[in-house]
């Protein structure tokens, strides 16, 4: 007959494992929090008490230089662009659309009718958003466009932050587009091989 | 010679051997329950807000794109929140009277940030990175639970290693994409937000499976054969690593 191991052996080494299972379950907080800034935490050295400071004034960034006025503002010797100063591709078109439809369309609706969602939702009552299809924005030169995405209009807010310089002029494409889509005639629109339909 | 033990210790002793078992055992896996249940993750709890922001209202009313707030999600490792500004393209015109809003043109016009109080964390030894897991078409709410329904934001998932491992163990069960929308030439990125729009336009009814567990905040995993066989096609075509996916320093860097 075997001899059976004294239960003790297992017993200590159940009771040291289980011992350092439950101390190692209480010391983690160093790590957890590091004496790092994340983007977007604050901090108490600053008096805006935010960890990401804003550029000094004056600096540029790499990256970051704005010398081509054109595309950096969209006016040329104070007067407004009138060609789009990057080549216009099927594939800036698409990010135009995309972008268009992110940041533009909750107000000027995803035909730039100024019908968007959040403009039925009251903000027409006090300032309709532009309806791109009149004569006046038809005729306006591109360079309008980009401006008014970067400085604001009236009651719009400038996007400035949230959308770059290439897509502002993404978007500016993409907005003729759209006027041309909304004016176009019947023999036009066969031309360019669109679905037949009844109501011209 | 007498005896030690009366014939009652065998018992005492079956039941002590068994003790000695069942308690530490027991005692683990009570310990493993509590860090898994709400009490301690927190999933499913909803946060006190300095505005009782409401994405139910914004994202599944309004239809608003969430890169329109969390404007760096898509191209870099935070998604980020949004700045009083971004409120205030809209909120400069509309519900102008309304007190919840106080905060946010208080905010605005002192230029001192709201100060929202974070959900979701990872303690900061972990890396995570926004940008790979969206441009790999994994919607927000594989992560994050039904965003779209929160009217106060709280945790979709528990965000403990476990539950990080076990897609990158088998991303093949998680990585979707919907064939109407790849037909149309959308990427696996736009197809994470587009999934939002036709959600808002169409109601739930002409969404895909797989995307109704999403919008409804159930977990999107799939233990379907096909579906599974259509998920390793699309890790194969975005080249994931499979091999390293799981690897410590994947996360821990
Ligand atoms: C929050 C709502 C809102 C959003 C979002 C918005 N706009 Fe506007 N937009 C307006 C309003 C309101 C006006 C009219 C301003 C006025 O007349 O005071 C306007 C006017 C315009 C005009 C007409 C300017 C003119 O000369 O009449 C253009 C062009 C324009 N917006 C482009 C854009 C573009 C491009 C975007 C996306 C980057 C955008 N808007 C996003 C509200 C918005
Ligand atoms: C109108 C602006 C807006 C839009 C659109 C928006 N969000 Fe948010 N989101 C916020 C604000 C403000 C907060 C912070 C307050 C809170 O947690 O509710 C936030 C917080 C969050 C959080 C919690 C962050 C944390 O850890 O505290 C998640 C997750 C989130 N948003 C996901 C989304 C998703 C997914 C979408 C798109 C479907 C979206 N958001 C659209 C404004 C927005
Ligand atoms: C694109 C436009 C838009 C943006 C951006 C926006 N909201 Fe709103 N918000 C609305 C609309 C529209 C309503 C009212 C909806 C309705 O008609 O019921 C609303 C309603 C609200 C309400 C409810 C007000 C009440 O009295 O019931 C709160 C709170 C609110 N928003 C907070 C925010 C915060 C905070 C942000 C910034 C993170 C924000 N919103 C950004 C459009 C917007
Ligand atoms: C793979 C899972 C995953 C996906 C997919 C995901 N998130 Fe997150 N999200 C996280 C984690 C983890 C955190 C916590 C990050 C931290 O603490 O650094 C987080 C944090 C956030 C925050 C808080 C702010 C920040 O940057 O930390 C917001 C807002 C957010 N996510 C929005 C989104 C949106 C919008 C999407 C979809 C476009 C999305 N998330 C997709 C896992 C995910
Ligand atoms: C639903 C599936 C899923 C979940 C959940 C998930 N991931 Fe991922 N993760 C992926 C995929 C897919 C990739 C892309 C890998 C590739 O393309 O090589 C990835 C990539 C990453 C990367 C970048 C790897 C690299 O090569 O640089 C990090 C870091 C990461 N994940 C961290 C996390 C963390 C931390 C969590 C938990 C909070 C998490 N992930 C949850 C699917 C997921
Ligand atoms: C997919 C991302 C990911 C990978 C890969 C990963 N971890 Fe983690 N790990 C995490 C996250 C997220 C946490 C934080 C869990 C929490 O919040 O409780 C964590 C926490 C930990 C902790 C601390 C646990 C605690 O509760 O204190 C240790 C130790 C750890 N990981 C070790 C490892 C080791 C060893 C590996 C390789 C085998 C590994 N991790 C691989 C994401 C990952």
């Amino acid at each position: 007959m075997s001899r059976w191991a004294p239960p003790s052996s297992y017993l200590v080494k159940a009771a040291i494992l289980s011992g350092i299972a439950a101390a190692s379950a209480g010391c983690h907080t160093d790590m957890w929090r590091q004496p790092k800034l994340a983007p977007l935490s604050e901090s108490t050295l600053f008096p805006d008490g935010q960890a990401s400071r804003p550029f000094v004034p004056g600096t540029i960034p790499r990256g970051y230089l704005r010398e081509d006025s054109a595309f950096y503002t969209g006016f040329v010797n104070k007067k407004l662009v009138t060609k789009i100063p990057i080549p216009v591709t099927l594939q800036l078109l698409k990010r135009g659309q995309e972008r268009f439809n992110i940041y533009c369309s909750p107000c000027h609706g995803r035909l730039g009718d100024g019908e968007g969602m959040i403009a039925h939702r009251g903000f027409s009552i006090r300032r309709k958003p532009g309806d791109y299809h009149t004569d006046r924005l038809r005729t306006m030169p591109i360079g309008h466009f980009y401006d008014v995405i970067t400085n604001g209009y009236g009651a719009m807010f400038s996007y400035a932050s949230r959308v770059e310089p290439h897509d502002r002029w993404a978007i500016a494409a993409y907005i003729r587009v759209l006027q041309l889509s909304q004016h176009a005639t019947p023999a036009e629109y066969a031309e360019a091989g669109g679905p037949a339909t009844t109501t011209p | 010679m007498a005896q030690i033990f009366k014939p009652s210790a065998n018992t005492i002793a079956q039941v002590s051997l068994l003790g000695g078992a069942i308690v530490p055992l027991s005692v683990g896996l009570g310990i493993a329950a509590l860090s898994r249940s709400p009490a301690n993750t927190k999933v499913g709890v909803p946060l006190n807000q300095p505005v009782p922001f409401s994405h139910e209202h914004h994202v599944g009313q309004l239809g608003i794109d969430c890169r329109y707030c969390h404007t760096s999600v898509e191209k870099s490792a935070f998604a980020g929140f949004p700045p009083t500004e971004t409120c205030m393209s809209c909120h400069s015109q509309i519900w102008t009277n309304s007190p919840l809003l106080e905060p946010v043109r208080k905010s605005y016009e002192t230029g001192t940030p709201i100060r929202w109080t974070k959900v979701n964390k990872v303690p900061e030894f972990v890396f995570f990175n926004h940008s790979i897991h969206v441009n790999r078409g994994i919607n927000c709410n594989t992560c994050h639970g039904a965003v779209n329904d929160m009217n106060i934001t709280w945790k979709g998932n528990s965000f403990q290693m476990a539950w990080c491992l076990q897609c990158h163990r088998a991303p093949e069960r998680y990585l979707h994409e919907n064939e109407a929308d790849t037909a149309a030439g959308l990427t696996p990125r736009q197809q994470v937000f587009n999934l939002y729009w036709k959600f808002q336009q169409d109601g739930v009814k002409h969404l895909d499976a797989h995307e109704q567990d999403l919008i409804s905040g159930e977990d999107p995993v799939s233990f379907d054969k096909d579906e599974i066989a259509k998920g390793r096609k699309l890790v194969n075509k975005y080249g994931v690593k499979t091999q390293q996916l799981a690897d410590c320093w994947i996360c821990h860097r």
